[in-house]
């Protein structure tokens, strides 16, 4: 049984310009154990996604009618959508769903040491003593690498540095042993080599507690080495998602291929780097048809998706694409 | 032809870090460097945080003041001694350098429209005398930048991230400088705009002959951008050399770690953590 369901999640905000879609109809599932990475711009909803696997976000938040995101716990489903208490949604925020921030620095309380944070959500989503919440937060320490995890307990963020600061986000976001993993930008702040530091140990941690893990990033590179399989969203619509192998080797929807061109490639120094034509449109002005129609270069003027949504086209088994059937002939 | 536009010698540069008046501790930020940047060259510095990198392209701009060392500007024009510069040779010093800063929405001033912007450096240097004069100035330069013109009157917020660089770089290249430094100036965009902008970049520096000093983290956008890379660890240049023989051939167990921590796009290679 899949560990998350999400079906037709559609999230939009008011705003005084009027009602802004920041997600529209996505739909995906999650198994345990298994790393799918959320790849997109900025502005392409994806961590409005992520966020609505909390209701995280803000009180201007309108979700679809039809929305619906499952949970599978141990103890039975629970419909996120219908949550509606602070005290009810205790048992995802922290407890089964846990969240680690692009910028570590900005997620610690600055005043309050570490392992006195740690210690706080523990006893608030555990049974655990204090004392005991103190050993599980210095084992957990310890288990990310952080060395002599005991004193590091009792100092502050701002004397961590970086890499540090992220691992010790990621111990305590796994000290309460969550189902479901959040992941936004966790390394985007951080330089190569504790980047790789990083990834090399999220992905340990996934065999050893199997976990699913949301992992969110504007990386393709970083999904290449992560995850099992992706979702590219543009403008707050599934573009692509399938094996993360298939997906970044025959890219099948013309975004992904852009994506892809526009990255530096390190094998091949003369390879020219092709821009995406065009900028991000103001949310406000969302194209009709297929959302990225107006930048993709590779349509000739008057083609169907000017005015028809695509639908996701199975290409391979597991690997869709927002494209009409009739072009899967093309691709080769 | 290829003398030095920018020489220095065991150029360090280095920042109080507390202790007592007597005894004052000092951290050296930029610790002995020396490097020549050719005229038109394309220089990419990386290395990690903390590394010095933006501290050095400072003190070429002396934009920070050079505790030890020589530094030299010479374009056969003009030719100025960093460490020792009267207020007039600074002013002039700052028409010749310029600045291209990482964070578009940081640097433009969001109560000035482009126009303003572009301009200002421009008024303050009084490098143009009429109004006429600063607006056909101001085209021309949005115009090499691929701004469109009828955004001028507009104000920053109207445009994305990659937008914003633009004008961030058009307003750098207003004066005519020499000699630009762009720190970290694709690191807050997308990969699709950064690629634009790179591009941007490169040709500008073809049709206006500048040199670029090109600070970043990224090791895969410098080897695509750069002629030359010089790598720095903890102040020290630690490895240089050309791009293609720097990324073909590593020489510095550094520059090594840094090559293969990079996350590589295909799935089955495995990149280590040195």
């Amino acid at each position: 049984m899949s560990l998350l369901d999400v079906r037709n999640l559609t999230v939009q905000f008011k705003t005084d310009e009027g009602l802004v879609t920041a997600v529209d109809d996505v739909s995906f599932t999650l198994n345990p154990g298994e790393v799918m990475g959320l790849v997109g711009e900025s502005g392409s909803g994806k961590s409005v996604t992520a966020k609505a696997l909390m209701k995280l976000n803000a009180g201007n938040t309108v979700y679809g009618g039809d929305s619906k995101i499952t949970l599978n716990l141990d103890d039975g489903p629970v419909d996120v959508m219908s949550l509606r208490r602070p005290r009810d949604m205790q048992v995802i925020r922290g407890g089964a769903v846990s969240m680690i921030f692009q910028e570590p620095m900005a997620s610690f309380a600055p005043a309050i040491s570490i392992g006195k944070q740690m210690v706080e959500q523990l006893l608030i989503h555990t049974s655990l003593s204090k004392k005991q919440a103190k050993e599980l937060s210095i084992e957990m320490l310890d288990r990310v690498g952080i060395t002599h995890p005991s004193q590091r307990f009792n100092q502050y963020a701002f004397e961590l540095s970086g890499g540090m600061r992220q691992r010790a986000m990621i111990a305590m976001a796994l000290s309460t042993k969550p189902k479901l993993l959040i992941a936004d930008e966790p390394t985007t702040a951080l330089d190569v080599t504790i980047q790789a530091q990083v990834i090399d140990l999220m992905k340990d941690l996934v065999a050893e507690f199997g976990m699913g893990i949301i992992f969110i990033t504007h990386d393709l590179s970083v999904v290449a080495q992560t995850a099992d399989k992706v979702a590219v969203m543009y403008l707050g619509r599934i573009m692509e998602s399938g094996p993360v192998r298939d997906v970044i080797r025959t890219p099948a929807h013309a975004y992904t291929r852009g994506l892809l061109n526009a990255l530096p490639k390190l094998d091949d120094l003369d390879a020219p780097l092709t821009p995406i034509p065009g900028d991000i449109p103001s949310p406000l002005e969302r194209p009709n048809g297929c959302v990225f129609h107006p930048r993709n270069a590779e349509l000739r003027p008057g083609s169907r998706y000017e005015t028809e949504r695509p639908p996701l086209t199975e290409v391979s088994p597991g690997h869709f694409a927002a494209i009409f059937p009739e072009d899967l002939a093309g691709l080769s | 032809m290829t003398a030095p536009l920018i020489k220095t010698e065991n150029l360090s540069v280095a920042f109080p870090i507390g202790g007592t008046v007597f005894n004052k501790q000092m951290l050296k930020a930029v610790d002995n460097v020396s490097i020549e940047i050719p005229q038109g060259a394309f220089v990419g510095v990386v290395g990690e945080s903390g590394s010095g990198k933006t501290t050095l392209g400072r003190s070429l701009l002396n934009a920070v003041s050079i505790t030890e060392g020589r530094a030299i500007y010479d374009d056969g024009e003009m030719r100025f001694d960093l460490t020792n510069m009267s207020k007039a040779e600074l002013k002039a010093y700052r028409r010749r350098a310029q600045l291209i800063f990482q964070d578009p929405y940081a640097a433009l001033s969001p109560r000035m429209t482009v126009r303003d912007i572009i301009a200002e450096p421009l008024e303050v240097m009084g490098l143009t005398k009429t109004r006429a004069e600063t607006d056909d100035r101001v085209r021309e330069i949005a115009g090499k930048c691929r701004l469109n013109l009828e955004h001028l009157r507009r104000y920053p917020h109207a445009f994305s991230g990659g937008q914003r660089q633009r004008i961030s770089i058009a307003r750098a290249l207003a004066c005519n400088p020499r000699f630009v430094v762009a720190d970290e100036c694709v690191a807050a965009l997308d990969v699709s705009i950064q690629a634009d902008i790179l591009n941007l970049l490169k040709s500008l520096q073809k049709d206006l002959g500048l040199t670029f000093m090109f600070i970043s983290h990224d090791l895969s956008v410098v080897a695509h951008t750069c002629d030359y890379v010089i790598v720095m660890h903890h102040g020290k240049i630690v490895e240089s050399a050309p791009t293609r023989e720097l990324f073909a051939n590593p020489k510095h167990a550094y520059t090594r770690n840094l090559l293969a921590a990079i996350p590589s796009l295909d799935p089955d290679h495995k990149s280590r953590t040195g």
